[in-house]
Parts: C-alpha cells; sequence; structure tokens
C-alpha cells in the first residue's frame, strides 16, 4: 500500500501544479492533503463520467444509468456487513441487475423502461432493507450521498483504475464505439460483435458508476451520467468534440463545485452537480447553433415583416 | 477477399432457410442461389418475409435452421472481409446523432480499416490510410453529395440522407450491395439519381441485391426478380416475374402460407 499512497499523492502534486495557475480564491482550499485527494478524485469522476455521458445521452441509456447506480446499495450493503471493500459487492449487484434488465427485455414482452423500474426498486429496496439491519450507517449514508472530503485511498485507486479503463477503451475502440452508438445495424452488417460492445459497454458503465459514488453519491451520479454529454449535444456536430467538450464540462464541474463546497460549508457532490447543471442552462440559453437564444432571434428575424 | 471464390460461385446461397421472430416465422425453407455481377429484385407483400431475409445475411437475425453462403464461404468471415455492404431502411435512425456526412460516409469504412497497421487504427478516422478518404469522397461524388459533406447529418432532407447512406455502402467498394427499400420516401430526382448509380455499380460487375416496391424500376433494371412471401414464389426474368399471373399467385401465398407457417411452427 505505501506505494499506491506514494502514487496518488504524486498525482495530486501534478494536479496541484496545474492548480496554481489558477486564481488564488479557487485554489486556496486546496493547500490540505485530504483536499488535494478530494480534487484529485473529483476530476477523475467528472473525466470519466464524461466520457461515458456522451454514450448514455446519445443511446439513450439515461434510465439505465440511474437503474445501476441504484441496484449498487444492495452489494455495498451486504460487502459491509461481510469487510469486504465496497466496491466489489457494488459492482456484483450493479452488474447484475443491468444483466437481468438486458434478460427480461429480451425474452418477456415487458418494455426496457418497465424492466428498469421494476429491477432496481426491487435491488434498492434489497439494499435499504439489509441496511435496517446495520446499526452503525454512517458509511452506508456516505454512499448514497456521497464523501469525497473523506475518500479512502483503495477508492482513489479504484477511481484511477475506472478513469484508465474508460480512457483506453473509448480510443482503442473508438470506431466499433462510434458505429453502434450511431448505427448497430450497419455495426453488425460490417461483422462487428455487436452484443460484445453493447456488454462491454454496460459494463464499463457498471465500473464507472460505482467508481464514482464516493464523490457524488448513489442518488447524483446519474446526474454526472447525462448533464456533461447533455450539455456537450447542445454545443456541437461532431462525435469527437463532443467527447471532448463533455469531458471539459466533467472536470470544470468537479473543481468548482468541490471548491465552492469548501467555501460555502455545504455538501461537496450536491454542489459538483449543480454546477454542471448551471453550464447545462448556460448551453440551453447561450449555444450558438442549438441555444434557445438563437432559435428566438432566428424566428423573430423570419417573421420580422420586410420594411 | 474471394480468393477461393471463382467467377461462377454464387454471390448469396441460401439453402433450407428458416427464421422467426419470437414465435412468429417469418421465412421457411427458402433456398435460393443469387448469381454475381447480377441485380436481383426481392419483391413481396409487407411482412413477407423481405426484410427478415436481408436481416439474416447482414446477421441481425439468427436463422433457426438451414444454411447461408456468401461467396462461397461463411457469412461471419465475409462480413468481416468487407465483401458485404448494407443499405437499411433507416426507419429508426437517429438523425440528431453528432456526425457529419463525410464521417458518416467514412462509418462505412470502419469494416476494412480493421486491416490497417495498428498505428493507423490509433489515429482519429479522418487521418487514416488515404485509401479511405479517397474511397470516401468519390463515393460523395458518386451520389452528388460532395458539396454538403461538411453539413451534420440531421440537416439533410429525407432524400438527401438515403444518398449520403448509399455512399456509404459504395464507399466500402464490396462486390455485393444489398439494399433495402433504397428508394422508399424520396423524391424524384433523388430517385433517378439512386437507380442510375445502381446502374454503375452493376456494369462495374458488383452484385446488387435489392429489397423494393418499385415495381415499374425492377422491370427496367433488375436482371432478376425474387418474389417472395414467406416462402420464395418465384425467381426468374423481370418480365416473367412480373406478369399478372405471379403478382396474384404472390398475393395468394400469403394464405398457403399462413396455413404452412401454422404447420411449421407446431
Amino acid at each position: 500500500m505505501p506505494l499506491l499512497e506514494a502514487l496518488v499523492d504524486s498525482l495530486a502534486g501534478a494536479l496541484m501544479m496545474v492548480m496554481s495557475l489558477l486564481p488564488d480564491t479557487l485554489s486556496a482550499p486546496f493547500e490540505y492533503r485530504f483536499m488535494q485527494r478530494a480534487l484529485l478524485t473529483s476530476v477523475l469522476v467528472g473525466a470519466t463520467c464524461g466520457l461515458l455521458s456522451c454514450i448514455v445521452v446519445l443511446k439513450r441509456w439515461s434510465l439505465l444509468g440511474d437503474a445501476i447506480s441504484h441496484a449498487v446499495l444492495p452489494g455495498v450493503a451486504i460487502a459491509y456487513l461481510l469487510g469486504w471493500p465496497f466496491f466489489v459487492g457494488a459492482f456484483v449487484t450493479g452488474a447484475l441487475t443491468s444483466l437481468g434488465i438486458g434478460a427480461i427485455e429480451r425474452h418477456t414482452r415487458i418494455k426496457s423502461d418497465a424492466a428498469m423500474g421494476l429491477m432496481f426498486t426491487a435491488a434498492f429496496a434489497l439494499g435499504i432493507v439489509v441496511i435496517s439491519k446495520i446499526t452503525t450507517s454512517t458509511h452506508l449514508m456516505h454512499i448514497l450521498f456521497g464523501n469525497v472530503l473523506g475518500v479512502q485511498t483503495s477508492a482513489l485507486i479504484l477511481t484511477l483504475l475506472a478513469s484508465l479503463v474508460a480512457a483506453l477503451t473509448i480510443w482503442l475502440a473508438y470506431r466499433p464505439l462510434l458505429l453502434y452508438t450511431f448505427d448497430p445495424q450497419q455495426a453488425q452488417a460490417l461483422g462487428f460483435n455487436v452484443s460484445a460492445i453493447h456488454y462491454g459497454l454496460i459494463m464499463l458503465l457498471t465500473l464507472t458508476i460505482v467508481a464514482s459514488l464516493e464523490t457524488v453519491g448513489i442518488i447524483l451520479v446519474v446526474a454526472m451520467l447525462v448533464t456533461p454529454g447533455a450539455t456537450a449535444h447542445l454545443l456541437t456536430d461532431r462525435f469527437a468534440t463532443m467527447l471532448a467538450i463533455s469531458v471539459g464540462v466533467g472536470v470544470v464541474s468537479a473543481v468548482a463545485g468541490l471548491a465552492l463546497s469548501v467555501k460555502l460549508d455545504v455538501a461537496s457532490g450536491g454542489t459538483i452537480v449543480l454546477v454542471a447543471s448551471g453550464l447545462f442552462l448556460l448551453a440551453l440559453l447561450a449555444a450558438p447553433r442549438h441555444g434557445l437564444i438563437v432559435r428566438r432571434w432566428r424566428r423573430w428575424r423570419f417573421n420580422r415583416p420586410a420594411s | 477477399m474471394t480468393s477461393r471464390a471463382t467467377d461462377a460461385t454464387p454471390a448469396l446461397e441460401v439453402r433450407g432457410l428458416y427464421a422467426a421472430y419470437r414465435q412468429a416465422p417469418v421465412l421457411e425453407d427458402i433456398t435460393l442461389s443469387l448469381p454475381q455481377g447480377q441485380w436481383t429484385a426481392i419483391v413481396g407483400p409487407n411482412g413477407g418475409g423481405k426484410s427478415s431475409l436481408l436481416n439474416v445475411v447482414i446477421g441481425a437475425l439468427a436463422p433457426l435452421r438451414g444454411e447461408l453462403r456468401i461467396l462461397g464461404q461463411r457469412p461471419l468471415a465475409q462480413r468481416q472481409a468487407g465483401c458485404l455492404a448494407y443499405m437499411a431502411q433507416q426507419e429508426n435512425m437517429e438523425w440528431d446523432f453528432p456526425i457529419s456526412v463525410r464521417d458518416t460516409v467514412m462509418t462505412g469504412r470502419f469494416g476494412l480499416m480493421r486491416r490497417d497497421p495498428l498505428w493507423q487504427r490509433l489515429l482519429p478516422p479522418r487521418w487514416a490510410n488515404p485509401a479511405h478518404r479517397h474511397a470516401v469522397e468519390e463515393a460523395l461524388d458518386a451520389v452528388d453529395m460532395s458539396d454538403m459533406a461538411a453539413r451534420p447529418i440531421g440537416e439533410l432532407s429525407g432524400g438527401q440522407k438515403k444518398r449520403v447512406m448509399l455512399a456509404r455502402a459504395l464507399a466500402q467498394q464490396a462486390p455485393i450491395l444489398v439494399l433495402d427499400e433504397p428508394l422508399a420516401g424520396i423524391d424524384p430526382p433523388s430517385e433517378a439519381l439512386v437507380m442510375a448509380t445502381l446502374e454503375r455499380q452493376r456494369r462495374a460487375g458488383r452484385t446488387i441485391v435489392m429489397v423494393t416496391h418499385d415495381l415499374p424500376g425492377a422491370r427496367r433494371h433488375a436482371d432478376r426478380v425474387l418474389l417472395i412471401n414467406r416462402r420464395v414464389v418465384g425467381f426468374g426474368a423481370p418480365q416473367e416475374m412480373l406478369s399478372d399471373r405471379m403478382l396474384a399467385q404472390l398475393a395468394v401465398g400469403s394464405i398457403d402460407a399462413a396455413s404452412g407457417g401454422l404447420h411449421a411452427a407446431a
């Protein structure tokens, strides 16, 4: 473990060199070590969620993301009872639930939204029942709402791993992923293994959600999987640009949200999500092609009587 | 890519093929052999299995029984080798997808890019091997869409989108072109352009397999017509297959097929 601690510290140090370029009001709270670790975790979560977010938004997987994140709760509770690291249980129940949703959808007449609704509520209910048997549940509250200021080294390493896996997957499998997201039928016709891509993406989504739990918590992680991608979709008509903007929105929300939350002494997970939502609102109004202001203005110009 | 296939090898060969969606049978005992270099029009009533047959060919629908050969070899290997270019009906495409016309056509090359050296596959597609870019520009030119290459795909009209999707199939430069109702819902100028483009492809020696409702077009362009209504009703020259007698039989075929369908499902 000391090696991992050293790795984390050196990464946090590298991040602080970047942060020192920012104005003092923003970088001042990060002189403490626990704040640096929180910042590192948040930046990684923002970037990873930002990447996945584009696929979630374009594939209409928002509800699936919500379902997987809720389905993580029983895994966390059971892992706590057994004394395992929380993310092992979280990944197992999250993955099982997403597979179960797929199976119901494929083999019965139940539609996908109903399949998701019934699977994730059942899993979440199981989590609540198990938690009610645990007397000290402060740790579990952290899972529900995030606790990035007290992030454990093991969780930080998991987040780091998830970021690496997500970035490498999207880089190395860029073409199959793009084609699968855009036109799965064409991917099939070109001989790509569509179901492997599908389940691979769902596992990657589950991994990302589990890695984000300590930062934003179960309830809010879906916001990080929807808002950056939706914001980017309003701002560009190119997939690669959308990925870049979405990562940018995720990282900016993470840094600004964490700094604000410390300054105002409020919950950091919620603040990060609020900053992301604010950026979305800004894009919704002021996006150069798809923003509301430009649309209004175009319509006004069109309807203006010729003078 | 077709080293073992000779000119006499059928482009598509289907033997004793059965397929179903959930419980409902859609294809029963299909056996046919489409020669290379010919234009085959597939004609039949809605729900008669035309698109399902194409779905089996592209691998989106697994047959219950029967065999499919593409240029004499196993279908997956041939799809991966880029032998099959497919143009779907595109009813449930997400046209809001952030992609330009040029990049859409480039996705037709994604299968062939598997054979590029590793370092090229790590670069963005548009910096890929010039052969891919060249094929894309040529295909855009063939359907007269070069001027719109930088536009987002969602901004085009229905006919223009069809032309882009045809360009994507052409960009693959595959020996076999499989098209599912390429003329559905497009304006007359685009229709003429699509047919002229396909005519040029046929003259270049490509095999064309096209599902269509356009009987005059099939009469004028197709070398062969396949009548299908769950079963093969007829396969032969257009004049013969598109006669009133055969078309009446195609409609009657649905009744026969329905009873046969119950039998097969039991």
